[in-house]
């Protein structure tokens, strides 16, 4: 929703610019024959991260990329005139370009955030820092491994459904109804798209890297709620009950303030450290 | 050696849950004791007679014949205080950047992002880590002198004992400290989420700033009022505030045996 108002505020500061500077316009057009009618176009300057760990004697350093910005720009969509136009060794991922996927999550002037979902408009002085999220293993640039890791936290915290019966399912018996209510809660936690953002805004996380960290938190909120997940409190404790679990997390909030998808951490995370205090 | 080999191939202690908890719970209870002691410390600016009758009350002289009251009474509360703190601060503790390392990681950390409440965090680190030291000082002085909060003798401790700069210190560090603590509480434990858990947050994170304003400034002002109090008085040192307008003399270290004139109490 906030995009689409700040996609409305660009339309409404072109068309205010178009009346007022039409001078400035008609010059700039005359030169640059290719960027008529966009009159509210601006040098957009970007501080990239370059570091190849695999190439040899690379060394990491910041290097900066000049471009036009253009009506609607995101970073993803400035990363990739940059890696088209200017430069085509530069490493970044991405896949669905509409924050699904997760992939091109990286730093942002300082915020982790996804760069499909960052608008350039934002900035208002043009200068724009991309990091790759720290706290992952750096495959090259802005590209970061969170496959590796999210697995890793899949297998720690078993992110399955826990059922001893499950192999006598009886498959011509219609599935046991669900809590419309506890369902819905359920999806709320699965809107969750290991971006790693919640990782990499975590310095609990980044101070002692055993720590399970928000997206392993979340998924196993997502498990306690779920009734066809037969795991007591005592085995979900045998995952979380230490320091390196709920009870290392001091509650900074990183993972709440980051998250691109806004999910609940912070409520959830509480409940996890209430249901585990409790287990005998 | 043996017994931590064989622990961590049992099941998951629950120490880790008790610990968290511990922590939790002293800081609650000394996070609100600092927000009411500030409010008693406070009626000094009210004036000497103010401070006075809190502090006979807290010496409970309403149950006392004398009305002198029992000063093992505060001995005993400040010994509580003490204990709760030094159990805080060995729970705290744990949670420290302890190595080079992880220092260099956070300070990376709240330079890139310039979270609030990650830097908020720090801010707890650093005034808990100076209140290892300012805040023991303070409750050992006052374990030891349990009968002489008054309004003369502590404006003496203030200002001829050259304990103001450790005041202010502390001020900052505790009022910082304690309403920063008791709001991550509140996250940590999802207390007072209701239904808007970040609107509650919002909430939460106002009255924080407010307390810690309201409470800064009160404890300012008190100090002031001490130190204005303890300049005047630097030729009387030793004098106890009485009621009735008379003062008797007494030692400095406490003990109300020692005075110059013999007409003590």
């Amino acid at each position: 929703m906030s995009e689409q108002e700040t996609m409305n505020e660009i339309k409404t500061v072109s068309a205010q610019e178009t009346v007022t500077e039409p001078e400035a316009v008609s010059t700039q057009n005359t030169s640059a024959e290719p960027e008529k009618g966009n009159e509210t176009e601006r040098i957009l300057k970007f501080q990239i991260f370059r570091y190849n760990p695999r190439k040899k004697g690379d060394k990491p350093r910041m290097v900066t990329y000049e471009i036009t910005e253009a009506p609607g720009m995101t970073i993803f969509i400035a990363l990739n005139e940059i890696r088209e136009q200017q430069d085509p060794s530069i490493q970044f991922d991405f896949v669905c370009r509409a924050g699904i996927c997760g992939s091109c999550a990286m730093v942002v002037n300082g915020s982790p955030t996804l760069a499909c979902r960052t608008l350039t408009s934002k900035f208002p002085d043009g200068e724009i820092k991309l990091l790759p999220l720290p706290g992952f293993e750096l495959i090259g640039d802005l590209s970061v491994n969170t496959g590796k890791f999210m697995r890793a936290m899949s297998e720690r915290v078993e992110s399955w459904i826990h059922d001893q019966d499950a192999d006598k399912v009886n498959y011509d018996k219609l599935e046991e109804r669900m809590d419309p209510d506890v369902a819905e809660q359920i999806y709320e936690l699965e809107r969750c798209v290991e971006c790693g953002c919640c990782v990499s805004a975590c310095a609990t996380k980044r101070m002692r890297p055993d720590f399970l960290s928000a997206v392993g938190f979340i998924r196993l909120a997502r498990y306690a709620l779920d009734p066809r997940d037969k795991r007591s409190d005592e085995e979900f404790y045998e995952i979380l009950g230490d320091d390196d679990g709920v009870f290392g997390c001091m509650t900074l909030l990183g993972c709440e303030d980051y998250c691109p998808k806004d999910l609940p951490h912070q409520t959830q995370i509480a409940y996890l450290r209430r249901k585990m205090l409790k287990v005998k | 050696m043996d017994s931590y080999i064989i622990e961590s191939n049992k099941k998951k202690s629950r120490m880790p849950a008790r610990l968290d908890f511990a922590q939790s719970g002293t800081g609650l209870i000394l996070g609100l004791f600092m927000w009411v002691h500030m409010l008693l410390v406070g009626s000094i600016v009210l004036g000497p007679g103010a401070f006075n009758f809190v502090a006979k009350n807290m010496e409970l002289a309403f149950l006392s014949d004398t009305g002198h009251g029992f000063p093992i009474a505060v001995f005993f509360a400040v010994l509580t205080i003490f204990t709760l703190f030094i159990v805080h601060a060995l729970l705290g503790v744990r949670k420290f950047p302890i190595s080079w390392k992880q220092h260099r990681i956070l300070r990376d950390q709240m330079q890139m992002m310039n979270h609030t409440d990650t830097n908020l965090w720090y801010v707890q680190v650093v005034t808990g880590f100076i209140m290892f030291f300012a805040g023991s000082v303070h409750l050992y002085v006052m374990l030891t002198n349990p009968g002489n909060i008054d309004p003369y003798l502590s404006a003496d401790r203030v200002v001829s004992s050259h304990m103001w700069p450790l005041y202010l210190v502390l001020l900052v560090c505790v009022e910082l400290h304690a309403s920063i603590g008791l709001y991550r509480l509140c996250m940590k434990w999802g207390w007072f989420a209701g239904k808007d858990a970040k609107k509650s947050r919002e909430m939460l994170k106002k009255i924080k700033n407010r307390a810690t304003v309201f409470f800064l400034a009160l404890g300012a002002l008190a100090l002031l009022v001490f130190i204005v109090i303890g300049f005047n008085h630097r030729d009387k040192v030793g004098e106890r505030y009485e009621k009735t307008g008379t003062v008797t003399q007494q030692g400095f270290d406490g003990s109300g045996a020692r005075n110059a004139d013999g007409i003590h109490e």
